[in-house]
């Protein structure tokens, strides 16, 4: 069964009476344990399709089933509660809480979780150490370079143990170097950790870290490749 | 989310922003203190005026002359002469007011006093010698006069301790004479210095006996005020009645509503005054509590702005697994406890600068004011302000719980 599937998905914006498709009939699926890079120019609608797969937006026509089970009748607290649960988000521009800690950021997501609050300090103490910051563990989020603060994301999207990590151009707003690690720890978390990884980017190159790519345009599925030969960041961060 | 997480998230939000945090309770906090400040002088001013209408026993009954005034402008009928000397007579007749411990008929108005050079305005007081027992008045020199000196028309006369003052300075003063009047008089007795009771300043007075009064100062054959004292506080409904009857038969009437006098008790007096000065305070604090309103609306206004400014976290937020209403919930907390926070401050405040007060009215007006801190208002204020947190901060939160978490997955 694969943890995400979608067929004949549609999204339409409408913008002062005109409808505007932003997806067109969009069929495919994805099995646990996968890397998917989902690729195509800006205006593709590759990040509709990012946040429609995350439950932050709902497809206009379409079904998008996750675990087997259809999410169109979901009420919003339980769409919030699987977020939670299963679900991690890394994005561009990290988002954190600038004048909260590393540690603080880190234990946002469980605020919204059942997980009782004695667990929370062990749990995000961990996923600081998992992306190698734990020397910054008390360091507020604006004091840290862009490469740190995606690695701090990079553990809140960690620290509940989702079983899928939505990755929106988390090397967009990056250096070359630090990109790297970023692209490092998301491979290690894969092929080490099994998450289902999805990944949006422009890049190729970035895209090339994948297993598999699904090249979006103009709102349809232009091609859904296999990466033949994949990058490894940590080749490359070795070398 | 527990409670303590969504009020330690709030906090942690309201912390970010410090400066605008405190600028948008000011608002809220003036409001408070403004209120906190009515109440406790409004309670300050019922004590004192509570305080002077018990100088009087709680067994005194006035009967005054003339209708009962319908109003402020309604003031021709409280100059009536309708008590003369056969009234007095019925109403001391046993068999017609049983309960009725003492009467005393009084005369009153303002007279110039001289002594050699010294001249000096005061409040001539026509009474008898029952005027010490019932305001509870005992010269702090010399002696009252007597009944016979009352029936006798005696020119003595018993001095505020003002009056002796602007009179006399320090020389002696029981002995000598006064002139009021024209007529001259011999200071028998001095009093202490008594202030105000009721409606008389006891240092500012001169007591003769009222037949002195009446035939050498007013020339009135009339009376001003009978002062009764009733046998028992449990017998003060029951002598108001038996007065009212002897005097209708007195007067010929029977038509209550045609009544040239009226009989008016300390207790009745409290309750009026308390409902004068219940009122005043009400009205006051009302006009305090429209401050509220415009502090409410700021509040409304900033946190509006805040949600706005604060759209990537909600988003956020969001996208981690908040449900709206752990959004609601948090926007909400922050407004109420920014409010709270104003309550306090607010009831501080007004406890503080109303205790100033009542320091300054003490010790450099010599006003016996005492604070009471406004239990009531307290609470009030301290509810009124967090429900106002709710009320102005429900909008905004709903804002906030309403926003699109994909607006904040937008890059800037």
């Amino acid at each position: 069964m694969p943890l995400i599937e979608i067929e004949n998905l549609s999204k339409t914006y409408v913008n002062e009476g005109a409808p505007t498709p932003a997806l067109q009939n969009l069929t495919f699926s994805i099995a646990e344990g996968e890397f998917v890079a989902i690729m195509g120019p800006s205006g593709s609608g590759k990040s509709t399709l990012l946040h429609i797969l995350g439950f932050l937006d709902n497809p206009t026509e379409g079904l998008y089933r996750f675990e087997g089970k259809s999410m169109d009748d979901h009420p919003e607290s339980e769409l919030a509660h699987i977020r939670n649960k299963k679900m991690g988000f890394v994005f561009q521009s990290f988002n954190l809480l600038p004048h909260a800690t590393v540690l603080e950021n880190v234990k946002l997501p469980l605020l919204y979780s059942d997980v009782p609050d004695t667990r929370w300090e062990g749990m995000a103490k961990r996923a600081v150490e998992s992306v190698g910051l734990a020397h910054r563990m008390e360091h507020e989020a604006f004091q840290l370079s862009g490469g740190e603060k995606q690695r701090v994301a990079i553990a809140r999207a960690l620290v509940r143990e989702p079983q899928v990590i939505f990755a929106d151009e988390p090397t967009g707003n990056l250096d070359s170097k630090s990109g790297k690690v970023i692209m490092e720890i998301v491979q290690r978390l894969n092929e080490k950790e099994g998450k289902t990884i999805i990944l949006i980017t422009h890049e190729t190159y970035t895209a090339e870290h994948a297993h598999r790519i699904i090249r979006v345009r103009d709102g349809t599925v232009e091609s859904d490749t296999t990466v033949k030969t994949r990058h490894h960041a940590r080749d490359h961060f070795e070398k | 989310m527990k409670t303590t997480h969504i009020l330690s998230t709030a906090i942690t939000g309201l912390s970010t922003h410090k400066s605008r945090s405190a600028l948008t309770i000011l608002g809220i906090v003036i409001g408070i203190t403004a209120i906190i400040l009515v109440m406790s002088l409004g309670e300050g001013a019922q004590n004192l005026i509570l305080s002077q209408i018990q100088g009087l026993g709680s067994k005194t009954i006035a009967i005054i002359p003339g209708r009962e005034p319908t109003g402020p402008t309604d003031a021709a009928q409280l100059f009536s002469d309708s008590l003369k000397e056969a009234d007095l007579v019925a109403l001391t007749r046993k068999e017609n007011v049983p309960t009725l411990g003492e009467i005393m008929p009084v005369v009153f108005g303002g007279e110039t006093s001289a002594y050699q050079s010294e001249t000096y305005r005061l409040t001539v007081f026509g009474g008898t010698e029952l005027i010490s027992k019932i305001f509870d008045l005992y010269p702090a020199e010399g002696i009252f006069f007597t009944e016979d000196e009352v029936r006798s028309r005696a020119d003595v006369v018993v001095i505020g301790a003002k009056v002796k003052k602007e009179l006399f300075g320090n020389r002696n003063a029981l002995g000598e004479r006064i002139r009021i009047k024209g007529k001259n008089f011999r200071v028998i007795g001095v009093l202490p210095e008594k202030g105000q009771v009721s409606f008389f300043n006891f240092d500012e007075i001169a007591i003769v006996p009222y037949t002195t009064a009446q035939q050498y100062i007013f020339g009135i054959k009339y009376f001003h005020r009978f002062i009764v004292e009733a046998s028992s506080e449990e017998t003060i409904a029951r002598t108001v009645r038996d007065i009212e009857i002897t005097l209708r038969n007195a007067h010929g009437t029977t038509d209550p509503a045609k009544d040239d006098f009226f009989v008016q008790t300390q207790a009745d007096l409290a309750s009026r005054l308390d409902a004068i000065t219940n009122v005043l305070t009400t009205f006051l604090a009302s006009i305090a509590a429209i401050s509220l309103l415009v502090g409410g609306i700021g509040i409304m206004n900033i946190m509006l702005v805040s949600v706005t400014e604060r759209t990537r976290e909600i988003g956020l937020r969001k996208a981690i697994g908040a449900t709206n209403r752990d959004i609601l919930m948090q926007f909400l907390a922050e407004a109420v406890i920014l409010t709270a926070i104003g309550g306090v401050v607010g009831v501080t405040l007004g406890a503080v600068f109303s205790f100033l007060i009542s320091v300054v009215l003490t010790t450099f007006v010599g006003i016996n004011w005492t604070f009471s801190f406004p239990v009531f208002g307290a609470l009030l204020g301290l509810s009124v302000a967090t429900a106002i947190g709710l009320v102005f901060g429900l909008y905004p939160a709903r804002q906030a719980a309403r926003k699109n978490p994909i607006d904040a997955l937008r890059y800037e």
